[in-house]
């Protein structure tokens, strides 16, 4: 459907597969992934805490990859695998990033924790973190106001680790 | 964000035809800067062509040597693409200082090119801003502008372009490739951007860059070169990562026993485009590696250079920024963007 | 006599909620009541000062979805007088009035909210409304009226005044052979936790609402809007069970809750509003401030005099009060001490409590300093501090409960290798790099606030502990677990704690680093009360075991109700509560600083912070490598999220040193770097090593459980450390903060 003036209103067809459910969705092309999320979806273990880019709490998994959802309009991602928080983890089997950061004390007031998490699996995922150093750097996309960046560095070296031992071990 | 016509290009026709047909539409790719402005209503577009699922989205190897990156190619991608880490480099190192592993996963290659300032009046539409609001004013000519330009500025404009990438093609003399109404057309990186002042549109900082009413960016064409060892890219920031750069220098030199056969150096963060001097880089040329010659050279960019006040320093941090990534270019040493000592 | 062994406090123990935070559970409040909600954007003013002219809301009003428009010509029915409008933690003037009149008196204040339908059309209908003003002569730089600045008439209620001068500070100053003094700059800085603020109404009926408000004190909350719509408290229920990080800007209720309330009682609707992140830059902010330090030493490095001024800002409309110089005069042993602070006003926003308010901004001054004294005197910079220990508080004329900072000095300096430091500036460099080593220490008070609490047991076992106190992050439910399981020697598991929600047992605004003393405090009195109870009940049974037993000899332990030196002796609590008829019992416990005790002693918990900071001889990028942070705050309840709450405040102290400054354009008194991209926060790759250790203090008089306190003491001193280490690593000197690139240049 296209947009209407008068009513200054569009409805786009839009499919989305979040955490393993399709979603077949009418949207305005105004709504970003994140609202779309946070709103009609309730989807709320995906926070805001700017809307723009500029801290990552929205991160979201996209195909395995990271992304800000507040800077996707919800209609171009039509089609796409969308992994939010609510996802990583099967019934009481939380992720084992989700297990480390518990362990490490990764997080304080907890309103970035989903998106510092979603960004680690998507690091490891990506596959470009070999260092602590690498980790950092590669975090950096998720601020934490709490300052918990210590222990979630820890907590993603811990899975990293785990990770190459399960290989190792293969 | 205001109300606008949403459409999925179906083909590069097809989105040249919508922008031709409205000036005021714009190009939806990956988004990381068009919807933030949207957002802070700085921009308003009518129309968002969404060119997403165009096929632009590869990178390959062409006859001449050179790689081509199409415009859909996205940040990640592309720095993490062992034909660009091959063959530039000094790219992949350049996308990978800029932003956060988020956005570079989102942001495309064409969406870089056309990455807006951050200029801090810019981003407020109650502010003046002759870039944003023609002849409103610039509110950063005495304003805050410890981020702002000390080359190339004009009197109604001290923004800077934000890109890192761009500094990186900058300085590997990419060509950019375009469609329009009139067809396709090759423009050299150098010519893509403008200064908000120059002899054939006048002072207009409005205009970022040189497309024409209708073209749209389709991929970028980095020449086979031979950076493959002695160059870097150094960004120097107000924090360590996830920050827009004070200063940054892209620099490429070619060594034959010792001596410069070759140079090219690219400034971010200091003018309204990457900064280039050919000129200055013609008498890095025939001499060998030294402080002393390097020094010269980074008089000499910086001739030109003038400060606004809040960035005066930036004069001085590039001059030490050139010379040292100078140093780690002739020594093969580039900068690692995850390193934070300089190297 | 409580001989109970510990089996969690004391422990590290992971976090109790840890489970609902990690998988995007726990609820905050923007994320509360999903159906038919109405949603409210906020709309800033352009100008510092003046008048609105005209306020065109047509386009807005005419946007689809859009429900109503509210601006200052809104008619309120809200209360008239300030005192209904001042909130527990509200500074002495005219509290802020959203939508009061057509008067600017900021940059940022809001001066309308859309209400939509969905939260698309109320922002999108928001950047419609077109406002004119007249606008008036305004100040934002408080360098142009540090010649205006006052002592403020009115104190603050908590915040101590500066201290009379003792001794000769001038003639002795004059007097001393070795001598520094020196001006200190501070830029403003934002709390900018990563929740924005938030508030969701459900709307019941006129009278009665259901708040979800992101506060730092959900009664705070509740009895402002009570207080400005005239509501009754028993009809109102704020509720804060997550909260997304505050950092003291919580402490007041902000515009958003009043917008939400308003909006909500007009259109007898639910409504949520959510700032931007803009919105949260004109909240509050720590105040700029100049500070004139001066001290004089003998040639042994005693101290002679200590005169420490400073001038903060404040608005035009109320005299924000923290706590600033007073620090300067307890921190060392100095006989001549003047210590004085004033105000002067410009066109912001109130500034407000941030983290460490007024210690960690004096701090900055005091300890580099300290540090420019050590130089000129030629004495290590850590033994000066040792040689000016203070064994008591100097100010107040009173003993310290206990004060275990030469153990801070001592590890810490053993675990960085301070004894390798070389002194001279520039000495240690290892590649391009120019290495500094820096050390500050840190004050702040070990506060007891009064505080209730309830402990519920049930015949099944399970226990229920409830306070109105707040959990930002600090780790309040798992030390309130950790407290309760033990009065119970249960497993935490078995333990639920109830917190945020105003309906609970009263408790202050969670700041100050107090909650973990006085809502422990109270938890730990409620569980005591509970087996109080539950030895009458025992004893009421016939021929019962416990007959002759006194409440302090018993303690509960594998679901009995046994004598502490045999527990053998006992009756199952599930017969006790049979025999009496009960399926729970449930006892509140409340708990409150001791009058008689604060006569004579004073309470504060200290640090030592050191620093290496690393500077490229040439580029002059200052970074921070590793801090080592000792700390004696007495009992640790829970080393694993204590040792977080100080990784945090050293990590803002980064920030302090380093990155965060409101950049304002004078000329238009405006705010420009309104947003996370351009205001930065540290980042993680700002964060290398930092340590923390926690030094053995007991201390059985600064609270019940022998606690001080966390939230803010890891924040203090670590400004200073890095500014020291800075210049040992440099010989640059910065004396404004932050210390960015251009300042070494």
């Amino acid at each position: 459907m296209s947009y209407d003036p008068d009513t200054q209103s569009q409805l786009c067809p839009t499919t989305l597969h979040i955490n393993g459910v399709r979603h077949d969705l009418e949207i305005e092309p105004w709504t970003t992934l994140l609202d779309l999320l946070r709103g009609p979806l309730a989807l709320t273990g995906t926070k805001k805490g700017c809307d723009h880019g500029q801290c990552g709490a929205c991160t979201v998994l996209i195909d395995g990859m990271r992304y800000n959802s507040c800077l996707l309009l919800a209609v171009s991602q039509d089609g796409a695998e969308i992994t939010t928080i609510e996802g990583l983890s099967t019934g009481d089997q939380l992720h084992p990033m989700q297990e480390a950061f518990i362990e490490h004390d990764a997080f304080q007031c907890g309103y970035c924790t989903p998106g510092q998490i979603c960004s680690a699996v998507g690091l490891l995922n990506e596959g470009h973190a070999h260092s602590r150093e690498d980790v950092r750097e590669l975090m950096s996309g998720n601020i934490c106001r709490c300052g918990a960046y210590v222990n979630i560095a820890d907590a993603v070296e811990d899975v990293m680790g785990q990770q190459t031992h399960a290989v190792a071990a293969q | 964000m205001n109300r606008f016509s949403y459409v999925k290009a179906t083909s590069v026709d097809h989105a040249v035809d919508v922008l031709t047909a409205d000036p005021a539409a714009k190009v939806l790719a990956g988004g990381t800067n068009l919807v933030d402005l949207m957002k802070y209503d700085v921009e308003r577009p009518t129309t968002v062509v969404d060119i997403k699922r165009l096929p632009l989205g590869d990178i390959e190897a062409l006859d001449d040597g050179a790689l081509r990156i199409g415009a859909l190619v996205s940040n990640a991608d592309a720095a993490y693409d062992r034909q660009v880490e091959e063959n530039c480099p000094l790219l992949a190192s350049a996308i990978l200082a800029g932003a956060s592993p988020q956005l570079r996963n989102a942001a495309t290659t064409g969406g870089n090119l056309m990455q807006r300032t951050r200029c801090y009046y810019f981003y407020d539409p109650s502010a003046p801003c002759n870039k944003r609001d023609p002849g409103t004013g610039c509110g950063a000519i005495g304003g805050v502008n410890r981020i702002h330009a000390i080359l190339g500025a004009s009197a109604s404009c001290i923004a800077t372009h934000p890109s890192d990438m761009c500094v990186g093609l900058a300085a590997l003399d990419a060509v950019v490739e375009v469609s329009g109404p009139q067809g396709k057309r090759d423009i050299a990186f150098e010519d893509f951007h403008r200064l908000p002042k120059d002899d054939e549109r006048g002072d207009r900082p409005d205009l970022d860059n040189t497309l024409q009413l209708g073209e749209i960016v389709t991929g970028v064409r980095v020449p086979r070169q031979a950076f493959g060892q002695n160059y870097t890219y150094l960004k120097l920031r107000d924090r360590l990562s996830y920050a827009f750069a004070l200063v940054s220098v892209a620099a490429g030199l070619t060594l034959e026993n010792g001596v410069i056969t070759s140079a090219s150096v690219a400034l971010g963060g200091v003018a309204h485009k990457p900064w280039r001097d050919k000129r200055a880089e013609d008498m890095l040329k025939g001499q060998t590696p030294s402080r002393e010659i390097f020094t010269a050279f980074a008089e000499r960019i910086l001739s030109p250079a003038v400060g606004q006040g809040d960035n005066d320093f930036k004069i001085s941090l590039a001059r030490r920024a050139i010379v040292r990534a100078l140093a780690q270019a002739a020594s093969g040493t580039p900068q690692r963007q995850s390193q934070k000592s300089y190297a | 006599m409580q001989t109970n062994e510990r089996l969690y406090v004391g422990r590290p123990t992971r976090r109790v909620e840890g489970k609902l935070k990690v998988t995007g559970a726990a609820p905050y409040s923007a994320e509360q009541g999903q159906e038919g909600l109405l949603f409210g954007v906020m709309v800033p003013a352009t100008i510092a000062a003046g008048d609105i002219s005209n306020i065109d809301t047509s386009a807005a009003l005419a946007f689809p979805g859009v429900v109503d428009v509210f601006t200052h010509e809104t008619k309120q029915n809200v209360a008239w007088w300030d005192r209904k409008w001042m909130d527990q933690t509200a500074s002495p003037g005219h509290p802020f009035r959203p939508l009061h009149s057509e008067r600017i008196l900021y940059d940022g204040q809001p001066v309308a909210m859309v209400v939509a339908e969905t939260f698309e059309a109320a922002r999108d209908a928001a950047s419609l409304i077109r406002v004119s003003y007249r606008e008036s002569e305004h100040v934002t730089d408080i360098r142009t009226v540090l010649d205006e600045s006052y002592d403020p008439p009115k104190k603050r209620s908590g915040i101590p005044a500066a201290p009379k001068p003792r001794g000769e500070p001038e003639a002795a100053y004059e007097a001393a052979p070795i001598k520094i003094s020196a001006d200190y700059w501070l830029e403003t800085e934002y709390h900018n936790p990563m929740e924005m603020f938030a508030t969701t109404v459900l709307w019941e009926d006129d009278e009665h609402l259901t708040i979800y408000d992101k506060t730092q004190g959900s009664q705070n909350s509740r009895d402002y809007v009570c207080s400005v719509f005239g509501l009754k408290t028993e009809n109102v229920r704020v509720d804060n069970a997550f909260v997304g990080g505050a950092f003291g800007a919580g402490l007041r209720p902000r515009h958003q809750l009043f917008m939400a309330v308003m909006a909500s009682l007009k259109l007898k609707r639910s409504v949520r509003v959510e700032m931007t992140r803009r919105d949260m830059f004109y909240l509050s902010h720590r105040p700029s401030m100049l500070q004139t330090i001066s001290l004089a030493c003998d040639a042994t490095g005693k101290l002679q005099s200590v005169i420490h001024h400073a001038v903060a800002g404040t608005s035009r409309y109320e005299d924000y009060q923290e706590v600033v110089v007073n620090w300067s005069g307890l921190a060392y042993a100095c006989e001549n001490a003047k210590l004085t602070y004033e105000l002067t006003q410009v066109d912001t926003a109130t500034p407000g409590d941030m983290r460490a308010p007024g210690s960690a901004s004096g701090n900055v001054a005091l300890e580099s300093a300290m540090d420019e004294l050590a130089y000129a005197a030629g004495i290590d910079p850590l033994e000066l501090r040792i040689i000016n220990f203070a064994p008591y508080d100097q100010n107040d004329d009173k003993e310290f409960t206990s004060k275990a900072l030469h153990a801070c000095y001592r590890q810490g300096a053993a675990q960085f290798g301070w004894e390798k430091r070389n002194a001279e500036p520039g000495s240690m460099q290892e590649g391009n790099e120019l290495i500094g080593w820096g050390m500050a220490t840190g004050f702040w008070d070990a506060q007891l606030q009064n505080a209730a609490a309830k402990a519920r047991l049930s015949s099944d076992g399970h226990l229920i502990v409830s306070a109105a106190a707040s959990d930002i992050g600090t780790g309040t439910y798992t030390m309130m677990a950790q407290v309760a399981a033990d009065e119970f020697h249960m497993a935490i598991e078995d333990v639920t704690v109830k917190l945020g929600d105003s309906t609970l047992p009263q408790t202050a605004v969670q700041g100050g680093s107090w909650t973990a003393a006085s809502t422990g405090g109270a938890v730990q009195a409620a569980c005591l009360a509970v087996i109080a109870t539950l030895l009458k009940q025992a004893q009421a049974i016939k021929n019962s075991p416990l007959k002759d037993a006194k409440a302090d000899e018993v303690t509960v332990r594998d679901g009995r109700l046994v004598l502490i030196i045999n527990d053998q002796t006992g009756v199952a609590v599930a017969d006790i509560m049979a025999a009496a008829g009960v399926s729970f019992v449930e006892e509140e416990g409340k708990i409150g600083p001791s009058k008689l005790q604060m006569l004579k002693y004073i309470s504060y918990t200290h640090s030592a912070v050191f620093v290496e900071v690393r500077v490229d001889k040439d580029l002059r990028i200052p970074r921070v490598t590793r801090i080592v942070s000792a700390i004696a705050a007495g009992k640790i309840i829970n080393p694993k999220a204590a040792r977080s709450q100080i990784l945090g405040g050293v990590v803002m102290g980064m920030g302090m040193a380093l990155h965060e400054e409101g950049m304002f354009d004078h000329r238009s008194g405006r705010l420009m770097n309104h947003n996370l991209a351009e205001y930065h926060v540290p980042a993680h790759a700002d964060v290398e090593n930092i340590e923390v250790i926690f030094v053995e203090e007991h201390d059985d008089l600064a609270s019940p459980l022998g606690v001080k306190g966390l939230g803010e003491i890891g924040l203090v001193g670590v400004g200073a450390a890095i500014g020291n280490a800075i210049y040992h690593a440099t010989g640059t000197r910065v004396r404004e903060l932050p210390i960015t690139v251009d300042k070494l240049l």
